[in-house]
């Protein structure tokens, strides 16, 4: 019996390539995905504009200078109450007749924005304004806008209005569910409609 | 001579590592599909402040990358330490901003033009004067849907 079986191709080493392969690949992944405060810009428009004059109390007047201070309606103000500030001021809802809110919680004052369709908050900030300041007193305003329009929709539709913009904004979405969507997401932002203007900085 | 072979001495045997190849590679098709290279390298420091009203980017394809920040240690002695634009792998001007915008879109399918969005990520301790010099050139390039990158926490840590 001459015939022998061919041998065998040793697979010892097969696991210690394997797992160079592996290290390298563990060592190279990022699984996390970034997040951030979405923002959208206005369009330049070089047409010409008439002058659209605003009453004193419909504007929410922030400054952010050199230093972080902000200045809301030239009055220092912590970083910690500007939330709440922009809340007050864009729920107020104290304007009468056609100018009445009736879905606003606010305080009703004379003094501050007539109705959250009017009321525009105009940010601005020097040349010199650290970026992180910036962010931080975005994040507060938009959070107040969030805070206000979440609360519509868990009043009309029973569900959160960031989780209804994320849907809408998702390429596989489906079409046909869409147009609901858009038709709800209106329906909010046309009740807090995001003034949020921002000027060119001065300095 | 005797025909049958005297047994082994009874031990144990030893546990067999033929599946351990298996595990491994079941384990590396895993990381490799969910693997993501980067395909830049940063050259400006990149600390990102805080925010909590996040949306998340969940597209990586459908997203355009805008750096800022002071240039990194290394790369001080030769450009200064005053804060900069990276585009792709290399530094540019703000002028340079309109071109890359149109660059990307050419790259991309047609129908996914519409929801591309420009991440800005801007180190932290940056000037607002040249964030602000990014967004004007961006609206000239009708880029109008931007994201600032942050980190996920309370903003308020910006300030201390």
């Amino acid at each position: 019996m001459a015939r022998r079986n061919a041998p065998e191709v040793n697979a010892g080493s097969m696991a210690d390539i394997a797992f160079l392969l592996l290290i390298f690949f563990l060592v190279t992944t990022t699984i996390e995905t970034d997040s951030g405060i979405s923002r959208k810009l206005p369009p330049i428009d070089d047409t010409d504009q008439e002058d659209v004059t605003l009453k004193e109390r419909n504007i929410f007047e922030v400054l952010v200078d050199d230093a972080g201070n902000i200045l809301v309606e030239d009055k220092l103000m912590e970083v910690e109450n500007l939330r709440e500030a922009a809340i007050q001021f864009l729920d107020n809802g104290g304007g009468k007749g056609d100018e009445a809110c009736n879905y606003c919680r606010g305080a009703r004052d004379p003094d501050s924005s007539d109705n959250p369709v009017k009321a525009v908050i105009s940010l601005q900030n020097n040349r010199q304004t650290k970026y992180k300041n910036y962010i931080t007193v975005q994040n507060e305003l938009v959070a107040a806008y969030n805070f206000l329009r979440n609360r519509e929709a868990k009043r009309l539709f029973k569900t959160d209005f960031t989780a209804m913009e994320a849907a809408y904004n998702d390429p596989e979405y489906p079409k046909n569910k869409k147009e609901k969507l858009e038709e709800r997401i209106k329906i909010i932002k046309e009740m807090y409609p995001q003034k949020l203007s921002e000027a060119e900085p001065k300095r | 001579m005797s025909k049958f072979k005297k047994k082994g001495d009874g031990g144990t045997p030893a546990i067999s590592t033929a599946s351990l190849p298996d595990i491994v590679f079941m384990l590396l098709f895993f990381f490799m599909v969910v693997t993501v290279m980067r395909d830049t390298s940063l050259k400006v420091q990149n600390v990102l402040p805080f925010a909590d009203q996040t949306e998340k980017l969940d597209k990586k394809d459908l997203v355009m990358y805008i750096y800022a920040g002071k240039p990194s240690e290394r790369y001080q002695q030769q450009y200064g330490s005053e804060a900069r634009i990276q585009l792709n792998d290399k530094y540019a001007s703000v002028s340079d901003i309109q071109q890359f915008i149109f660059e990307e879109r050419q790259s991309k399918r047609e129908e996914l033009v519409p929801y591309l969005t420009t991440a800005l990520k801007v180190d932290q301790e940056t000037n607002m004067g040249l964030v602000s010099d990014i967004k004007q050139e961006l609206r000239k390039a009708e880029a109008l849907k931007i994201n600032y990158t942050t980190k996920q926490g309370n903003s308020l840590a910006n300030y201390e």
